[in-house]
Formats: structure tokens, sequence, C-alpha cells
């Protein structure tokens, strides 16, 4: 059996590093070959100040996924977009911030859980998020992620009974991944009021980063959300912008203002 | 045909593949539903409503002149006499009691044919709640009497833009639809299909259709059980609700998959939209556009117990063309007076070529069930004609 070499900056050392020195976490998402030049938005995000980076490989079916993220999809299996593609494209990026995978199960499961952990290790990804996937079904991914030095987010939502949310935030690891609200991903015009409360519960089930995610559109939002987590995602916001012909020094600018609302 | 074991599962298949939002939303509807089933005063309102408004139980017809042509016994369960002209209602009703029971005061469901749509819009209509359907745009177009039925009825109709704009892609959108109003509104899914306890849920109440055939033929046949029992299968609800009548006997049970859409004859193990099952998908796991007639055979899935029953052997899948399902529906509209759907021909079309073919033994007998009446199929038959 060849050993993979694992590559790239772990998740859960780099971001408890950084929220231990009080900095706020910015991850923003990026879909996996919505253009051409999609590797250099990694960099553009990288360079304006975000601490780690989820990178959506695109499934048919995106059932969390609200409209822009399904036209970034949409636009990126167009191109051809798949693992394969994926694995190509990161092997040309080294970037000081942990890389991160968000795909849907099925694209996991049928080329085997140990080999595409084993993958996606190679080509510098230290994270994986699969929203498709609950709690309790995801001990065999769990091991294979582990075993690959990959660590498997999970996700926690608004509905989630109080022992659920114990349980995800013992399991996961690198972040927890808090929803928002009862939505999917998608420009919001306010962070839902709940969100804080939960996200606060969350943190005392864990030392784990707790970070925030769907809706979150402005720096104003980062910065609420950052008030009760340790840190905010931000998807369609910036895809939105990336679909509107955006380039990697418009996604740094935009970056920057996250990263200005969130250090202020 | 079994309650699912662990974690929802039929064998491999099955389980709960949703997002953390919508786990206790699955886990409150599986609890309301053995809740519910377990109750007597339940199953009696379920029972009244299907005599008294959905019309059952359907007779099953021998189809005299086909059955002297092909030399095999046909009989024919006959859903299509249901309320609003197919098997959906036995499920929507089910469902749209349990809702009521749960509190909640709206349906959202999916569709492709349409007809799941307009058996979700009267069962709403009937029990006072409102609904929303959701539809790809291309079926809205092929399937526009439905639609129109559905905005009758009350319900509305919202038009599904993403993706191939077919039922995969209206599914989708309903189940995204769902994480955003899970505390008011109740998902009815039309098919065996999605997270657990759906696939489970729609076979119980599917069940009357097989449970009533299995009476039906005990009555008509000498042998009591014919020898094969053949049924549609797009999600595969009818087919499952008449093979649970026959599971424990010797009968074959044989599902009839659009060519086009041969999530067993031409897919591979898939997680979608909330279990594991097949579907068709490319050779990156995209999952495929289903091409049919039949725009309720037109998904690209199959629910997870069939994947099971095949696995175990228990039940074959097939596939016929769409030009052998247009030849079904003329034979039997014109050697027995019926004009079937055309998701439900593909089981006849089946039969044809079997018998034709002596893969059907002479003087065997046959159970078909008739999902659907075709009137909603007049447009697309009479573009081919
Ligand atoms: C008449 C008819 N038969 C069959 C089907 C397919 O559903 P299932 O495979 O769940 O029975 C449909 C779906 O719309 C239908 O309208």
């Amino acid at each position: 059996m060849t050993t993979t070499a694992v590559t790239g900056v772990p998740v859960e050392t780099h971001l408890r590093a950084r929220r231990d020195a009080g900095r706020k976490l910015l991850v923003p998402y990026v879909t996996a070959g919505v253009c051409e030049n999609w590797t250099e938005h990694l960099h553009a995000c990288a360079e304006a100040g975000a601490d780690a980076i989820e990178i959506g490989l695109p499934f048919s079916e995106p059932t969390v996924d609200g409209p822009t993220v399904q036209e970034a999809s949409d636009r990126a299996l167009h191109r051809g977009t798949s693992l394969r593609t994926l694995l190509a494209d990161l092997r040309t990026v080294r970037l000081a911030v942990p890389l991160i995978v968000m795909t849907y199960y099925h694209l996991v499961a049928r080329e085997g859980l140990a080999a595409v952990c084993a993958a996606l290790a190679e080509a510098g990804v230290r994270g994986l998020i699969v929203p498709d996937l609950p709690l309790d079904e995801s001990a065999a991914l769990e091991q294979a992620a582990a075993a690959a030095g990959i660590d498997l987010i999970l996700v926690a939502a608004p509905s989630s009974s109080p022992a659920r949310l114990r349980e995800i935030a013992q399991r996961s690891r690198g972040f927890v991944y808090a929803v928002t609200a009862m939505a999917t991903t998608g420009e919001r015009t306010a962070l839902p009021a709940t969100a804080g409360a939960y996200a606060a519960t969350l943190k005392q089930h864990t030392d784990l980063p707790v970070l925030l995610g769907f809706g979150i559109s402005t720096p104003d939002h980062a910065a609420a959300g950052a008030r009760s987590a340790d840190g905010v995602v931000v998807g369609s916001a910036l895809m939105r912008r990336i679909l509107d012909g955006a380039g990697p020094a418009d996604t740094a600018a935009f970056v920057t203002t996250l990263r200005t609302a969130l250090d202020r | 045909m079994r309650e699912p074991g662990a974690n929802g599962r039929f064998g491999e298949f099955g389980g709960r593949f949703v997002p953390e939002s919508l786990i206790p939303a699955c886990a409150e509807v599986e609890e309301a539903f053995r809740d519910a089933w377990a109750d007597a005063g339940f199953r009696r309102d379920l029972d009244r409503l299907l005599t008294v408004y959905a019309g059952r139980p359907t007779p099953v017809t021998p189809a005299w002149r086909l059955s002297a042509e092909l030399g095999v016994d046909v009989l024919l369960k006959r859903e299509d006499l249901a309320h609003t002209g197919s098997h959906k209602i036995n499920n929507v009703l089910g469902q749209a009691l349990l809702a009521v029971r749960m509190g909640r005061t709206r349906l959202i469901a999916e569709t492709g044919a349409g007809q799941h749509g307009v058996a979700t819009a009267t069962a709403a209509a009937l029990l006072g709640l409102s609904a929303t359907v959701f539809m790809g745009g291309k079926d809205m177009a092929r399937q526009a009497l439905n639609v129109h039925r559905m905005r009758l009825l009350g319900a509305e109709v919202v038009e599904v833009t993403s993706g191939s704009r077919t039922l995969k892609d209206a599914t989708s959108e309903a189940m995204r639809h769902w994480v955003t109003c899970v505390d008011e509104a109740y998902y009815c899914i039309g098919s065996v299909m999605g997270p657990h306890p759906y696939p489970w849920m729609v076979r119980e109440f599917q069940r009357v259709i097989g449970a009533e055939a299995r009476a039906q033929c005990a009555a008509e046949l000498p042998k009591a059980v014919p020898d094969y029992v053949v049924a549609c299968v797009g999600g595969g609800s009818n087919a499952a609700g008449t093979f649970a009548g026959f599971a424990d006997t010797g009968a074959q049970l044989v599902g009839v998959e659009a060519a086009g859409g041969a999530a067993i004859s031409n897919g591979g193990v898939a997680i979608m939209h909330g279990h594991r099952s097949y579907a068709i998908q490319d050779a990156d796991g995209q999952i495929l556009e289903a091409e049919s007639i039949a725009a309720g055979l037109d998904y690209p899935g199959i629910g997870p117990e069939h994947a099971h029953l095949h696995e175990l052997g228990r039940a074959r899948y097939v596939t016929v063309t769409d030009g052998e399902v247009v030849d079904a529906v003329k034979r039997l509209a014109r050697s027995e007076g019926i004009l079937p759907a055309l998701e439900s021909a593909h089981a006849v079309a089946w039969v044809l070529r079997a018998a034709g073919t002596a893969e059907l033994p002479a003087g065997s007998t046959v159970l078909i069930t008739l999902s659907g009446r075709g009137d909603k199929d007049s447009n697309s038959l009479m573009e081919i004609q």
C-alpha cells in the first residue's frame, strides 16, 4: 500500500490558533470550476484575509443550495467540473490557509470513502463538509477522513435538538458549521435574530471554533454573526459577484471589506 | 415486504440522507406515522375516505379480448377508476390526514405528470389545507391540463426552472422549500422515495392496491394467485403497493421502467433526494435527466425498496420503449375500451412483448396494475398521431 502524502495546512490547528489569538474567522466559499480562472479567486481570498477557504464541488441535485450557488454549480457543471478536474486544478494551488471541500454525499460515496479522502488529502485539501450526510450516517466517513488527515466538519442547525447539538459539537473536526437559519444558502437582507443564541449554545459544548454560515451577505452581517460565533462563512454574496463577472481583484476587494468589518 | 430496519434501511438502501435542518422534521413524520398507523381511529378515517371519496375498492377487470388474443389470462387492477384518475390519491389521502393530525395547515409536493399534484390539491381542498406544488417548467408545458386542474382546485403551482426542469429538479426544489417551512407545512411526497419514513409510509398507504387485488384474484382465478404481477415503475409507488399484496406468494413480481429512465436496468447506486438507491448517472456521478414519453416515469431514480427487491431477486425490473408504450395504449383502448395512462401502458407493453416471445407461457395468469387513466395524455398522443 502506498501512503498518500498529506499536504496543505491543517484546518483545526490553524483556525484554533487564530481564534485563540483573538481573531474572528472568515471563510469565503468558491464554487470549483465556476470560471476558467477560478483558482485565482482562491488566491485572492487568501491574500485578502481569509482564514480558510471552502470550495464547492457541484452536484446536480444541490438540495441545500439556494439560487445563487445553484447557478454557480450549473455553470461549473456545464464547464465539465468533476472531482477529477477539481483535484487536477488544486494540484497547482498552494496556499497558507487550509482548503475545505464542500460536496454532496453521493459524489464522495460512489468513489469509495477512503479513496476520495486520500485523493483530496493528496491535492492539499484538509477539510470536508458533506451537508446531506447527517450525524446518524456519518461514522464511516469520519473514519475515512481521519485516516487521511482530513477534518470532517459537521453541520448543526437551529432545529437540532440539544442532544444532537452536543453530539455534533463533540464529533465535528476542524470547526462546527452552524447554519444560521432554517433556509438554503443564499443572500438575505438580515441575519436571523436566533443565530447568535444557538451559536453560543454550541460553544458551551465544544472548544472547537464555531462558524456561522448561510445568508451572511454583508460586512455588517459578518460582524454581527462573529459577535456570538468565532467567525463566519460567506458563500452566495461572493458567488453572486463572481457570476456577475467579478475578477480576482474584485473578490479580494469584497473579502477585504468583510475582513475589515470582522477586525473592527 | 416489511418495515425497514435500523436507520430506515431496506437492505443497504433507503436511509435518511438529508441536511441536519430536516432531521427533526423527518423524525417527527416518522413518529406521527407510527402513531397514526397503530391507531384504529386513523385507519377508520382513512378507510372511510378511500371508500366514500376515492371510490375504493377499485375493481379487477379481466381483459377478455386481449387474453384471448395473447393466450394469457390478463387481469387489470383498475386504479384508473380511483378519484382524480390514478393511484396517487390513495397515498395523498393518507398523508393529508397525517398532516392534519400533526397540526399542519399546508401541504407541499413535487409532481412530474401532475397526477400527484392533482391528488395533493384535491386532498388539500377536501381537508381545508393549502397546497403548494413544485413542477418543472418542461413538465408544466406538456401536462398543461393537470396544471390547470391543480389551479382550479386552489393549489399554487410553482414553476421550477433549475436543472433539466423536470421531476428531479422539482423534487430538489421541494426539499429546499421544506427547510424553510417545516413548522407549518407537511411535505407530501408522491412516491416510495425520499428520506425514511417516506418510502415505507407511502408503500403502506399504497398497500391497499395489492391487498384488494389479492382478494379479488382469489375470487377470480382458480389458482387464487396470479403467476405474474406487473406494474410500471417511476419512483415505484403503484408497484410497491401492488407487490406488497403478493410478496408472500409465489407470484413473479415484475416492475416495468421506461427505457429512458431505467434506474435499475441502466443506473448505479446513488444517494439523492434523501435516500440511497439506484439512479441513472454520468461517469462523474451527476444524475442524468430521464427521457420518457410518460412524464410520471421521467424520474432518474427508483424507490429504495425496489433496489432491495432487485438485489434479493424477489422482483424483476425490465424496460420498454416509448414506441412499445404507444402501441400498448392503442391495443388496450381498442381491445378493452380502456385508455390507460402512458405510465400504466408500460406494464401492458411488457406483457404484450412477453406473451409474444413466450416469456409468459401460454395459459399463465397475469395481474397488471393500471395505475391511471390516459385522459391527461391526450395531447401527447395527438402529437404522435
Ligand atoms: C398514472 C401514473 N402511474 C404511475 C406513475 C409513477 O408513479 P409510481 O412509480 O410512484 O407509481 C405516475 C406518476 O405520476 C402516474 O401518474
